[in-house]
């Protein structure tokens, strides 16, 4: 207790939608050292999902658009000055800004975006690109002149705007991209504040400040170097004071440490994070193809109570639905409690679960739950859960693989788990985002249930074409009453971000996506 | 002795490719696969044909026998392959970090001997005196502490008395004698420590033994001095099983340090290997295995070699 009172203390406690405004003025010069625990396969942001990328490399890249982390999820131009959108959400015209040129001193233009683009959602062959699905609805990208991109969609889609934010849609040369259109997976060219000056593999990732760079007077660095460490040698070099911020998250046990070994050097930021835990079924199983099963499981549950446990050794903490808890979107807690498996009142909740598996014949049933191998929140959460079904007479065995095996027991077409805790993590809020692991399996690689359900797709399409808030709610929530009923995938509980700086890291704000403000652009050293 | 030589040297070829055979088909065996780590690993939203193309680039839709024969005909001419994980040449990984794995095992291994040798006679010298019972006790407490251990507290006690931590980054000794040495000396003494009291426990034992035998009691019968009888008659023999426990200690520094490197953050093979397989990047497995399959054979002969200097009645033919 007296620990946390001192990282109180210490503290700069932020939410996503109030990140502290640094009001000092900003110095120039120095090099940043952070810890990034893992590391890129290779320099292609396109065929990327992971931090371990964005952390290092993002430096090095500018997008047509990024997010405030200041004022998350408000939306700023990066290489976009301005933009509009027609009223029928059809037509994104962004006026880009001038004198902006790539680190060999080629000057950048909309031609660079529209290749970017086109590369993004009709990759060549042989070129890897993750978003393709994210940007299925643009039918063409016309570029009327060298300061003007103009992109027109086959249909509205909601999240179109913030897609464009998206840290993954690095800008890349479109000379570079005509010569080899494999050259980002090898070579680093973009138009960020930083150029690329060595990636030492196992070891450690250099960048310079970029002089050319558009923003005059930033970055304020003089360069980062990233360091590929992680657990304990990682908190170690932290505490010490060698690295000066690890930028994805802690355990509340490290931040406590950390505070303990950092004193008033430590400060302390929170946030609700976009990542949840879900739990998939196998629905190609029995008795997991019986819809009273998988609710009972959920019902079993008591997220509420598991949550304020949980959150004292783990990294999650919030109850939420299928969109993340506090996002403008997402069901509120008050219309959450009548859902199935988020009602308060656990008695009642596990005496329809016990019903229910009566009448599908389930009662004492013994199942496996895959999980991965990995400490936190892993295990924890999948301990919790093992403890909640056995409240309902269940015997659960805990099977935690590592990640080859973990994914090989999930294998489409071929399943052989029977319930396993899964992770849900994006770049921002946003339901075409979340939404999409609980879609028929023919129309989503992240469904590993193997269910198909044609309502829920339907209520998918129907909310991603809807550019009226209040209506599109009113479809997510529709959709997610729906998804609790059949609970093919069930909601757990969502992460919570902790990180911990050294307190002369100014400038870097955190909000809920660890894939977020890493351009490093504005982050300066108080030394 | 030349003849011998070369029996040796062809005499690594089918074990090499028996430890091949095996890795490649163990590999493929214990399940898991690359494309999906790499591509599903960090939950992103993969559509089967990219899955499938990958497999395909990556050469994993051939069948086994096909895949086997690409790879070692790659090998004989010098092609590791490529990492499934990165892309780049194997090659190019491992020779990145073996020159700190290797600068670890050399540092351990003269640390181990300089300890080893002088502690070891001393002990097997003034047997149940208490100097023996002190470098008994230490080279006990050597084997049972596990090095990974004793690197833990190397680095919590360098934090808590001295707010000091070790480079976080390699810097090659001839680059920067200083920084490499405050980097490494610490994983060489949590290593060396232990592999010192293997050394030392080996040296008592064989010298005790040595010192029982009839040409030592002749040599002491003559009259020769007790400090001539052990340097000049005694420890050479005595020596012999310590070079195998150096030389064999040694080879499985070069991959076997995988916690230790953890520890310190080291960048070196032990690291390359457990990520390696966490990845099922199999080509980088079985040029690591091989790799380590080469030190130790390599490793031996020298060994071999060692003991036909040490003992002239040894020639091989």
């Amino acid at each position: 207790m007296k620990l946390r009172h001192a990282a109180l203390a210490v503290a700069v406690a932020s939410l996503a939608s109030a990140s502290p405004a640094w009001a000092e003025t900003p110095k120039s010069g120095g090099t940043l050292t952070f810890a990034v625990s893992a590391e890129p396969p290779n320099f292609d942001c396109h065929a990327q999902s992971s931090f371990a990328f964005i952390h290092p490399v993002r430096p090095h890249y500018s997008t047509l658009l990024k997010f405030d982390t200041a004022n998350y999820p408000k939306i700023v131009g990066d290489l976009a000055e301005s933009w509009t959108v027609s009223p029928d959400g059809l037509v994104f015209t962004f006026k880009l800004r001038q004198n902006v040129k790539f680190h060999d001193g080629s000057a950048f233009s909309s031609a660079d975006i529209k290749a970017t683009y086109d590369r993004l959602r009709n990759p060549p062959q042989g070129v890897r690109s993750l978003r393709v699905e994210s940007y299925a609805d643009i039918e063409s990208i016309d570029t009327p002149d060298a300061q003007t991109v103009v992109f027109k969609l086959s249909k509205p889609n909601a999240s179109m705007l913030a897609n464009f934010a998206s840290p993954w849609d690095c800008v890349y040369s479109a000379a570079k991209l005509k010569e080899d259109p494999k050259f980002p997976e090898r070579h680093i060219l973009g138009t960020g504040p930083f150029t690329f000056v060595e990636h030492q593999a196992g070891s450690h990732w250099l960048g310079k400040k970029f002089d050319g760079y558009f923003e005059k007077g930033k970055p304020y660095l003089d360069g980062y170097r990233a360091v590929f460490m992680g657990g304990a040698p990682m908190v170690n070099a932290l505490a010490a004071g060698q690295v000066l911020a690890e930028f994805r998250g802690h355990s509340p046990a490290d931040r406590d440490r950390l505070v303990k070994a950092l004193g008033d050097k430590a400060v302390v930021l929170e946030s609700p994070w976009v990542c949840s835990l879900v739990v998939s079924f196998n629905t190609s199983k029995k008795p997991f193809d019986d819809a009273r099963v998988r609710r009972a499981l959920s019902l079993a549950v008591d997220r509420w109570t598991g949550a304020q446990a949980l959150q004292k050794i783990a990294l999650v903490r919030h109850v939420g639905g299928v969109l993340r808890p506090g996002y403008e979107l997402a069901t509120p807690e008050e219309e959450l409690v009548k859902l199935p498996g988020f009602s308060r009142d656990i008695k009642a909740a596990r005496e329809e679960a016990r019903k229910l598996l009566k009448e599908a014949g389930a009662e004492n049933l013994t199942f496996k739950l895959t999980n991965r191998n990995v400490a936190m929140p892993y295990t924890p959460v999948g301990v919790f859960l093992i403890d909640q079904w056995r409240q309902i007479g269940l015997n659960v065995q805990h099977e935690q693989l590592e990640t080859r095996l973990y994914l090989a027991a999930q294998q489409r077409g071929n399943p052989t788990y029977d319930a396993a805790l899964d992770f849900n993590c994006d770049f921002m809020d946003e339901p075409n985002l979340q939404l999409m692991k609980y879609i028929s399996a023919d129309r989503s690689a992240l469904n590993y249930s193997g269910h198909t359900d044609r309502k829920l797709d339907e209520l998918y399409d129907k909310q991603s074409g809807e550019l009226d808030k209040a209506k599109r709610a009113a479809l997510v929530r529709e959709f997610e009453r729906h998804l609790l009923e059949e609970a093919y995938v069930i909601p757990t509980i969502w992460w919570h971000r902790i990180v911990v700086l050294h307190k002369q890291l100014k400038g870097w704000n955190i909000t809920p996506s660890h894939y977020v403000g890493q351009d490093l652009t504005d982050v300066w050293l108080d030394e | 002795m030349l003849r011998y030589i070369v029996q040796r040297l062809l005499l690594m070829i089918p074990t090499l490719l028996g430890v091949a055979i095996l890795v490649f088909l163990m590999l493929r065996l214990m399940g898991g696969d690359p494309v999906e780590v790499m591509l599903r690993g960090e939950g992103a939203n993969v559509p089967q044909e990219i899955i499938e193309a990958e497999r395909v680039r990556l050469g994993l839709d051939k069948p086994i026998v096909v895949q086997f024969g690409r790879w070692l005909g790659g090998m004989l001419t010098g092609d590791f392959g490529v990492s499934m994980w990165t892309g780049n040449p194997v090659s190019h990984e491992i020779a990145s970090r073996l020159q700190l794995s290797i600068q670890v095992a050399v540092m351990a291994t003269i640390l181990a001997v300089l300890l080893a040798i002088p502690l070891g006679t001393l002990s097997a010298l003034y047997k149940d005196t208490w100097i023996d019972h002190l470098i008994r006790v230490v080279s006990i407490a050597g084997l049972g502490i596990p090095s990974f251990w004793l690197g833990m507290i190397i680095i919590l006690l360098l934090l808590s008395y001295f707010h000091w931590h070790p480079p976080l980054t390699f810097t090659p000794l001839l680059e920067n004698p200083r920084e490499n040495l405050l980097q490494l000396i610490w994983p060489a003494l949590a290593v060396g420590y232990r592999y010192s009291s293997v050394a030392t426990r080996m040296m008592r034992s064989t010298l005790l033994e040595v010192l029982q035998e009839d040409y030592i009691r002749t040599a002491r019968a003559k009259g020769v001095y007790e400090r001539l009888v052990v340097t000049r008659h005694a420890l050479s023999n005595a020596m012999l099983p310590v070079v195998t426990v150096v030389g064999l200690e040694f080879a499985f520094l070069i991959g076997g340090l995988v916690v230790t490197e953890q520890v310190f953050n080291l960048n070196g093979i032990g690291k390359l290997f457990v990520q390696a397989v966490a990845r099922s990047d199999f080509t980088m497995v079985q040029s690591l295995v091989l790799l380590v399959a080469v030190f130790f054979i390599v490793v031996n002969f020298v060994i071999d070699m060692l003991y036909a200097w040490l003992d002239p009645r040894i020639r091989y033919r």
